[in-house]
């Protein structure tokens, strides 16, 4: 195991994790203001889809992931209406727009399949310029990498230090006790909704224009509902967002790091330890989970006829 | 709605024209939002809607294919069903199936040898064992109070079908592929009507709808059930054993799952395939959820969703669209539903 092999594993595991690390923080703002989005699965691969397109058409990687961020929060305004305006139910709205994702992404990523786009450029950290290349090359991350931490920050302050923040927490607590203090509920979730949405976008979007770099249908592979899962295992709090990325590109990091050693276990198994530990994780906590949870999440909010 | 104003043939007449004005405007919108999106990508929307029904619904055979498609989404549907009854979630039909459907084929690999009569029994019964334990975590850790089903069963969706791609790719796979096994001997396939696709599954599925509404009706069962579902504290002051009835309707959903894995494996697909379920779990969940849990709203919901995605097949060869899109005419289908759910506010909800 040399040091070249370690870095490459860590290397991979970054790249790997910031997607999912902005699409959780994406369902945090969701849950924080009382919207479970089960749809994520569906905003992740209309955004991915959009990101490709626009980056492939416009030759611009950068106007691919506004593109894709901007496409996520309207998309996920589609729940929006259904969820806020029309009281549907949450889990059955979520899982439409999962559907609608697969038909959609399809359609818009139908003439990019197998196309090769030009990626987010990697950027060099000053000062390390000089080290050799096979080096250097490990070090290199893009745009949306470098972002992923400042813009967990921004989130954890806009939640917990601005006024609009408060709005959505309170919200998310209770719609009622929000809309006494003079606060629009069904305005709140829906900006909680879009900003969510961007969010997600911009997951989707360093998945596709900085990772995979093509198109194929259904590529998420479930990364919207281990987004889910990380919301829960984060407490809704967007700082332990960063320690549940960190768990999944831990996995993967570790299974690549296997590979490597030459040890033989199934990658499939090692697959599945985030969702198991997430379980564990939530039968330590037990019934005190209730206390970190959104009081309102899932809840149809009626308005005050 | 209350159980004696079912009786009533006002109260049916009601019941059935706002089922039909529901379908009606599913329909209608639906298609005229999908043909919006057939006619933005440069395709005639009168001409395909022609090609979709002539496909499904104009000829027996593709009829029956309609009647293949429902079969599954029948059973997972009950499966959503019963445990809402209790007020249970059950969001994990999708991992139940696939857990379900890996049982049934571990029994058809180990007795290979055994004569139909008693192998597809016993895949039945391995695909209602794998659901049922499947279904049994989430369903101990509600009852015992640590965690909620709806997360639980969510979460281990997606651990399932990694289970199977470890069985199939590490043990099972055939010589030819890696990511399916080697096609089940025909005793270990379910029996076929008509020269059609159509299996067994779809009579099982019809079946188990009917003994799903008689156990809800006529047993103490059912009543204890329908007690836990209005009232869950009321009815365990009077006796009622909460707990075991958490557990054991979790776990008979699961069941339920795993026996439409094991038709699946069995009777569409004779071959167990990584990731052969694209959402069937999910359709399930949504059309339990559309006709509140209801016998008679599952089968005619479930035949609305075939008639989509088996005409998608279709729409596919003569538009070139990818078959993919067709979710996108579910998904309408399914908004349009959603959206309007609170036109009919005093039903229950499942």
């Amino acid at each position: 195991m040399t040091l070249l092999s370690i870095l490459g594993v860590l290397s991979s595991a970054i790249f790997s994790g910031t997607s999912l690390l902005y699409t959780t923080l994406g369902e945090i703002i969701d849950q924080r203001a009382g919207i479970v989005n089960l749809g994520l699965e569906g905003v992740l691969l209309i955004s991915g889809a959009t990101g490709i397109a626009v980056t492939s058409l416009t030759g611009n990687p950068y106007l691919g992931v506004l593109s894709a961020a901007l496409v996520g929060g309207a998309t996920n305004l589609i729940l929006g209406f259904l969820v806020v305006t029309r009281r549907g139910n949450q889990l059955a709205s979520g899982l439409a727009l999962m559907f609608f994702g697969f038909g959609a992404s399809a359609l818009i990523g139908k003439s990019f399949v197998g196309l090769k786009i030009n990626g987010l450029p990697r950027l060099t950290i000053p000062g390390f310029g000089n080290l050799p290349p096979r080096y250097l090359s490990l070090i290199q991350f893009d745009t949306l990498i470098y972002l992923a931490i400042p813009c967990t920050l921004l989130i954890w302050w806009l939640l917990f230090r601005t006024r609009w923040g408060l709005g959505v927490r309170a919200v998310g607590e209770n719609a009622d006790t929000a809309f006494a203090s003079g606060r629009s509920p069904h305005l709140i979730k829906y900006q909680a909704l879009f900003v969510g949405g961007m969010l997600a976008g911009l997951g989707a979007a360093h998945l596709t224009i900085a990772y995979t770099l093509n198109w194929t249908e259904y590529m998420m592979g479930g990364r919207g509902f281990i987004a889910v899962a990380l919301v829960i295992f984060s407490k809704w709090h967007p700082i332990r967002a960063i320690v549940g990325a960190l768990l999944f590109s831990g996995a993967v990091a570790f299974q690549l790091l296997l590979q490597a050693s030459g040890v033989q276990i199934s990658p499939f198994l090692l697959d599945t330890i985030p969702y198991l530990l997430t379980i564990l994780v939530l039968i330590v906590w037990g019934g005190s989970r209730k206390h970190s949870a959104p009081a309102s999440l899932g809840r149809v909010y009626m308005g005050t006829e | 709605m209350e159980a004696d104003n079912k009786r009533r043939p006002t109260a049916i007449m009601q019941k059935i024209f706002s089922a039909i004005t529901r379908y009606l405007s599913m329909v209608v919108l639906a298609l005229g939002l999908f043909g919006i999106i057939i006619w933005i990508s440069g395709k005639n929307p009168i001409v395909s809607y022609r090609e979709l029904f002539g496909s499904t619904l104009g000829s027996w055979y593709g009829f029956s294919e309609v009647l293949v498609a429902m079969t599954p989404l029948l059973i997972t549907a009950l499966a959503v069903a019963l445990p809402s009854r209790i007020g249970l979630i059950n969001v994990g039909v999708e991992g139940q199936l696939y857990m379900g459907a890996c049982a049934a084929t571990w029994g058809a690999l180990i007795l290979f040898n055994a004569p139909a009569w008693l192998l597809l029994p016993l895949m039945a019964i391995f695909g209602m064992l794998g659901g049922a334990l499947w279904a049994l975590i989430p369903g101990l850790l509600r009852a015992m109070g640590l965690v909620n089903e709806t997360i639980t069963t969510l979460l281990l969706n997606s651990v399932a079908p990694k289970l199977v791609a470890f069985f199939v790719f590490g043990f099972w796979h055939s010589s030819m592929d890696t990511n399916k096994t080697p096609n089940f001997v025909d005793a270990a396939r379910l029996p076929t009507f008509f020269g059609t696709r159509i299996d067994l599954g779809l009579v099982i599925g019809i079946l188990l709808l009917i003994v799903f509404w008689l156990v809800m009706k006529h047993t103490r069962w059912g009543l204890e059930i329908r007690a836990i579902g209005g009232n869950p504290e009321a009815a365990q002051r009077n006796g009622v054993p909460l707990k075991v009835y958490i557990v054991a309707i979790l776990c008979i959903g699961g069941a339920i799952a795993g026996l439409a894995g094991m038709a699946l494996v069995s009777g569409y697909y004779g071959v167990l395939l990584t990731g052969f379920s694209r959402g069937v779990g999910f359709i399930g969940f949504l059309i339990s959820w559309l006709s509140f849990g209801d016998p008679i709203g599952i089968v005619l919901t479930s035949f609305v969703v075939a008639i989509i995605t088996t005409g998608g097949s279709m729409l596919q060869l003569t538009t070139a669209l990818p078959y993919a899109v067709i979710n996108i005419l579910l998904a309408v289908a399914l908004f349009v539903v959603l959206s309007g759910i609170n036109l009919f506010p005093k039903r229950k909800t499942a």
